[in-house]
């Protein structure tokens, strides 16, 4: 695997969209020509070295290139949008749409992650150790869908709408989601280590949804199927005790949904 | 070089309507027009275009397309997902645009020229949309385009049809046409969108509609009297009752049947070309997307094609024309008046949809759509849409559309006519798609394909003559526009094997060109001329539009809006191209 660094030069105004920081596109570049690269900042077409020093090489596939970028880059978007193949660490955090549409290879990001991480995500692994923002794994705008493959792990928390549309792939949070988690989902994973406010799996008709923690409020259309211990969700399997839903009854009348959440934590639902 | 005037030299010719098939000669076009010969000055100002090998058939037309107006925008507003993908950009001479299944007007009348097509007609204007409409016929670059109103369903045509006061409802249609600036009468599951207002549809042609108490038999039937009335440039265009559901092929076939007594009578003010073959149209119906209407069985389980039924009707019969709304398979999205029909495919698909009602005219509905080849009844479906093509032994009988965007874009065409022209790309889609459809129609059965003529009066000629506007358009004689358009397809050695080939040639045009001009040469878009607007200004007896006046304006309070601001200004319409229907004097001889 050959290495190439990204440097941040500082601090980014108007955000950048930099769907070239890919090891597909970067791949059998020359570090001149990686540099010469051109990004988007507002209405400007500017070169990729306007924003980052560039150091190291490309391999000569994508599979054999890892790109690092060193540093916070909140402002940049699209980062690792679309690749195939390689590996992208971004040791700070990252800005929208990291990993969109992303169909093999892996993205680690250390720090936080903005909104549309992994949208309509194929194939291959996104790490967020820090928190990611809306739309995760989710559908884009007008489009009912989302992730079909690939496994997103965020360690910290999530926000709104994580896994809309999903019909395929896993998404693992260690932290806690907020409204509208598994939207519309018809297949799938998404395991959520921490809470969740309100509206999970709404409108759902295949797939699983996890809740360790608590749901704060419970969709209306779902069904109570019985308390199961120690259930297995595909591969996962869950430990303690958990109630099992099935739903969302307000759209389908026969949804295949599936909605497990921890007996200790909804003891009032 | 003399703008309009140009000679295409040694082309193999297409030109249906003068019994022209494959003969190489020369196109002349003065100050674009269509003439026999180009001499002296002319000739050595003229443009040349060297055809050699290529095909060269008149500028392409649609008679059925749905591409401008409130549903149209409706649909380009709830699909962002058909946009932000489909990303056309600018060019010195073009204006930048998006979207695949609903493209924006701009790119619409750029797709449309580089596949050959010159004129196309919008088949649905709910007459309070009408600005809208033209609004988007306004700044849609090249195309000539007119607009078929839509009556089916409108309060006045259904308390005159039932009062039996047919010259009242010619009255109102007439004034409708000039006041809208249409071109022709749509009807849209007639006196059943009515019902719709009440949650209600019509199941069969004799049920009566609620309040007022028509029936679908007496709409159509009505209809095409008022439209023989007037003799109005085309025949009625009819989207039958129960479209979309298993077993309609027989409310169609009845429907069909229904205005087999009108005669058929045109009364346009134009100039006729004397082709070899009559332009002026036979039929008294002109049936929208059949495949729609064509299903068989009686339920989704049981589930198969139904155009034998409409095909053995149509071949014994010589007052119907069918355009058949293909569907090639992907993303669609489907709009019609017929809002019920898209409730319908709500409650089947869970797909995001809208519903409209437009207050005493009529009703529309907006629905996102995805035919899918692992899908039976979409499989079928597709075969429908060919069957009824291939199956018709009267090319004269039938136009090849996709209902654009309901079983999919315009853009589509092409695959459509590979399809048509050869069996073996029609079995490789077989093999791609659920069996059904191979098992629940006949479509396997045919060998036919199509030859370079026939799919000449698929998409040009017929729809043309279907229309009433084969004086000018649809035909290469002297005397016609100057639309032509040449395909990289050398018949000599044209091989209906070679299926991507066969695509490829109808996606781009070797040459557009319209009134003479080139606007696309080889996918690129070369001018953007603007295009015409068609309508009909039709008349009715004076006497008998007053008294239809007053009553327009007594229940003109039902509107939201005043009567002053009903018209269409003339300030909307792009470049007026009326053809007068019926005029005045003919129309007293009426009483």
């Amino acid at each position: 695997m050959t290495e190439i660094i990204l440097r941040p030069k500082g601090s980014i105004d108007i955000m950048v969209e930099a769907e070239v920081i890919n090891p597909d596109i970067f791949a059998g570049k020359t570090t001149s020509e990686i540099e010469e690269m051109i990004v988007w900042q507002g209405a400007k077409q500017l070169a990729l070295s306007e924003f980052f020093d560039v150091e190291g090489s490309a391999g000569s596939a994508a599979a054999d290139t890892k790109i690092i970028v060193q540093g916070d880059v909140p402002r940049v978007k699209h980062i690792g949008h679309g690749m195939n193949a390689g590996e992208i660490v971004v040791e700070g955090s990252a800005g929208m749409h990291v990993g969109s549409e992303m169909t093999g290879g892996s993205i680690l990001v250390k720090g936080d992650a903005g909104s549309w991480a992994g949208m309509e995500m194929k194939g291959g692994t996104l790490h967020i150790i820090g928190n990611a923002g809306d739309h995760v794994g989710c559908a884009y705008r007008g489009s009912w869908r989302g992730m079909n493959g690939g496994k997103i792990i965020i360690d910290g928390n999530a926000r709104s709408q994580l896994g809309g549309g999903m019909s395929g792939g896993e998404i693992h949070v260690g932290g806690s989601v907020e409204n509208f988690a598994g939207i519309r989902m018809n297949n799938g994973l998404i395991v959520v280590k921490g809470d969740a406010i309100r509206g999970v799996g709404a409108q759902m008709s295949g797939g699983i949804f996890v809740v360790s923690g608590k749901i704060k409020q419970l969709s209306p259309g779902f069904e109570y199927a019985g308390t199961e211990k120690n259930p297995k969700a595909g591969e996962t399997v869950l430990s303690g005790e958990f109630m099992k839903f099935t739903g969302d009854y307000a759209i389908s009348k026969s949804p295949k949904g599936i909605l497990y959440a921890s007996k200790d934590a909804n003891e009032e639902v | 070089m003399m703008p309009g005037t140009m000679v295409i030299r040694n082309g193999y010719v297409f030109d249906p309507l003068n019994e022209i098939d494959g003969e190489i000669k020369d196109i002349f076009i003065k100050d674009g027009k269509i003439v026999d010969d180009l001499k002296g000055s002319s000739l050595r100002d003229a443009k040349v275009i060297d055809a050699k090998g290529k095909t060269v058939m008149p500028g392409g037309v649609d008679s059925h397309s749905h591409v401008a107006g409130a549903k149209v925008n409706g649909g380009r507003m709830m699909c962002p997902e058909d946009r932000y993908k489909w990303v056309t950009k600018k060019t010195d001479i073009t204006h930048s645009g998006s979207g695949n299944t609903v493209p924006s007007v701009y790119v619409q009348g750029y797709d449309y020229a580089k596949m050959g097509y010159t004129t196309v007609f919008e088949a649905a204007i709910p007459p309070m949309e009408a600005r809208h409409t033209h609004e988007e016929i306004r700044n849609t670059p090249i195309l000539d385009m007119g607009g078929y109103l839509v009556l089916g369903n409108n309060w006045f045509i259904m308390r005159y049809l039932k009062e039996g006061n047919i010259e009242k409802a010619a009255a109102y249609t007439a004034w409708m046409m000039r006041t809208h600036k249409a071109y022709g009468i749509k009807c849209v599951n007639p006196a059943g969108v009515e019902n719709w207002g009440w949650g209600q549809n019509v199941s069969s042609l004799d049920e009566p509609n609620i309040h007022f108490g028509i029936t679908p038999r007496e709409v159509i039937h009505g209809l095409a009297e008022v439209n023989e009335m007037l003799g109005m440039p085309m025949s009625l265009h009819l989207h039958a009752n129960n479209l979309g559901h298993p077993g309609c092929w027989e409310t169609t076939r009845d429907s069909l049947e229904v205005t087999r007594d009108v005669k058929v009578k045109c009364k346009m003010d134009v100039e006729w070309q004397k082709t070899k073959i009559d332009p002026q149209r036979k039929q008294s119906v002109y049936m929208a997307h059949a495949q729609f209407n064509s299903f068989g069985g009686t339920s989704w389980g049981d589930f198969e094609s139904g155009a034998k039924g409409i095909i053995d009707y149509v071949n014994k019969t010589d007052h119907v024309v069918i355009d058949n709304g293909a569907v090639p398979f992907g993303p669609a999205t489907v709009m019609t008046g017929d809002g019920p029909a898209i409730h319908h495919l709500y409650k089947l698909t869970g797909n995001k949809w809208s519903n409209k009602d437009i207050e005493l005219e009529c009703g529309s509905g907006i629905l996102s759509f995805n035919y899918l080849k692992a899908n039976p009844v979409h499989s079928v479906e597709w075969a429908i849409g060919l069957e009824l093509l291939l199956l018709v032994n009267d090319p004269w009988k039938t136009i090849m559309t996709t209902d654009h965007p309901n079983g999919g874009p315009f853009t589509k065409y092409p695959q459509v006519i590979t399809w048509l022209m050869s069996k073996k790309a029609r079995d490789a889609t077989f093999a791609q798609c659920h069996k059904w459809a191979q098992d629940r129609s006949s479509l396997g059965g045919t060998d036919r394909e199509m030859t370079l003529n026939d799919i000449a009066i698929l998409t040009r000629a017929n729809p043309a003559k279907t229309v009433g506007i084969a004086h000018r358009k649809g035909h290469l004689g002297a005397g016609a526009d100057g639309d032509v358009t040449i395909y990289d397809f050398d018949p000599a050695t044209f091989d209906a094997n070679d299926y991507t080939k066969i695509i490829r040639g109808f996606q781009n045009a070797a040459y557009t060109i319209k009134d003479g001009g080139v606007v696309a040469q080889d996918g690129q878009i070369l001018s953007v001329p603007q295009g015409r607007t068609f309508f009909s200004e039709a008349h009715m007896d004076d006497g008998i539009e007053k008294e239809m006046l007053k009553d327009v304006k007594q229940w003109f309070k039902y509107y939201t809006l005043g009567f002053a601001n009903y018209p269409v200004p003339d300030k909307y319409i792009r470049n007026p191209s009326p053809v007068q229907v019926n005029k005045p004097l003919e129309a007293i001889v009426v009483r």
